[in-house]
């Protein structure tokens, strides 16, 4: 099983930094459900800040994409980012460590699809944003309008949007942490 | 934002991505700090007097292959440690080979060197300033590959900023091998490695405050 999810992960991946947005929206969907498996192992199933950390987990692996080397594996990859996050978390949190958590199996180790919170909300978070740039993303996703729609209605060029939009996933990654 | 539509964006914001990134700029980067280190330095202490008659010199080479390699050891762990999960094996090979190098010949001049002449062999004339420098002439470079590393995602920060160190350590200790006319294996073996340490542990301490994201 594992080597399966690897090599399924893996070409997810490749095609999603060959600028495949469908593949790269499917590896995250997937990662999605193992993140919030571990997470909620990890901190335990009720901790409120469980999808944060999730959202957390997903800008981290988008925006830092290009540190992945094809030559390693993705799941060691990934694993590495959830750690992270997580050790972050107890960090912030002031909770002492009690077990190691030092194998990429534990991320991958159950795919239950359980829906654990639906209401988490990044409202809060977007709200940090200047007005123009929260504004675009709100368009961009939540009204469904294209790059060339969003860039006329804001009266940007299309390069300017997608320049703003990631941007704006950068701040909204420094300010969630940051807020934490 | 529920998690759905985050992933949503983010797929909207995945353009095709730039591959080597990270080689390139620390490549970039260390040697634009030795390049700066160097401007900094011949107006502040000079070439070595014997320059560049110097460069006949096989001691002088030793010298240099020793800090280049050290150097080369800090790229190849920096460009590892500033990706999640991965282990820098080549990086941790080459600077034990490094330091068993020139430990063996250090250890090899001292045993040929009478008891008397011990004391110069490992002091030379400049043990108290050569760490100094060393460290002064890395602080531009340190600076620009942490801040570069920044952009990355190192998950052990203070081993990734101690990484970067010596990176900008060896650049420096070789730029500064131009000026220094000390070409014995005991001297370098202690006092360019501890020139190189100090830099190591600045980066290591500024990488656990800076890196984290």
């Amino acid at each position: 099983m594992a080597s399966d999810i690897e090599t399924r992960l893996k070409t997810l991946m490749l095609r999603g930094l060959g600028g495949d947005a469908a593949a790269h929206a499917e590896l995250l969907g997937v990662l999605t459900v193992y993140l919030r498996n571990f997470f909620a192992r990890k901190m335990g199933r009720s901790a409120a800040d469980l999808e944060d950390l999730v959202q957390e987990s997903l800008l981290a692996v988008h925006l830092k994409r290009d540190t992945w080397d094809a030559s390693q594996p993705f799941t060691a990859w990934a694993f590495a980012i959830a750690r992270y996050k997580l050790i972050d978390w107890f960090r912030r949190n002031r909770i002492r460590r009690t077990e190691p958590i030092d194998d990429a199996s534990d991320l991958f180790a159950s795919e239950d699809s359980t829906e654990l919170s639906a209401r988490q909300d990044l409202g809060k978070l977007m709200g940090h944003l200047p007005p123009k740039q929260r504004a675009l993303l709100e368009d961009v996703k939540l009204a469904g309008l294209s790059h060339a729609e969003a860039a006329r209605k804001a009266g940007m060029t299309e390069g300017a949007v997608k320049v703003s939009i990631h941007r704006s996933l950068q701040v909204l990654m420094k300010r969630v942490r940051d807020e934490n | 934002m529920k998690t759905d539509e985050l992933i949503a964006i983010l797929a909207r914001d995945a353009g095709p991505v730039k591959r080597g990134a990270i080689p390139r700029s620390l490549a970039a980067l260390a040697f634009g700090g030795a390049l700066v280190a160097l401007v900094i330095m011949v107006p502040w202490i000079g070439f070595r007097p014997d320059f560049p008659a110097a460069l006949a010199d096989p001691t002088f080479w030793m010298k240099m292959a020793y800090t280049f390699g050290i150097c080369a050891a800090g790229f190849l762990l920096a460009e590892r440690l500033a990706r999640p999960g991965a282990t820098g094996r080549a990086g941790w090979l080459l600077l034990a080979a490094c330091a068993l190098a020139i430990g063996a010949l250090a250890a090899g001049q001292l045993a040929m060197t009478p008891a008397a002449e011990i004391d110069v062999a490992v002091m030379g004339g400049s043990w108290d300033s050569c760490p100094w420098y060393i460290l002064a002439l890395a602080l531009p470079g340190l600076a620009a590959i942490l801040w570069a590393m920044r952009r990355f995602a190192p998950t052990r920060t203070a081993l990734a900023g101690a990484a970067a160190g010596l990176l900008a350590g060896g650049g420096a200790a070789t730029v500064y091998g131009l000026h220094c006319d000390e070409n014995a294996a005991p001297f370098v073996a202690v006092w360019y490695s501890l020139g190189i340490a100090l830099t190591v542990a600045t980066g290591a301490i500024a990488g656990s405050r800076v890196l984290r994201w």
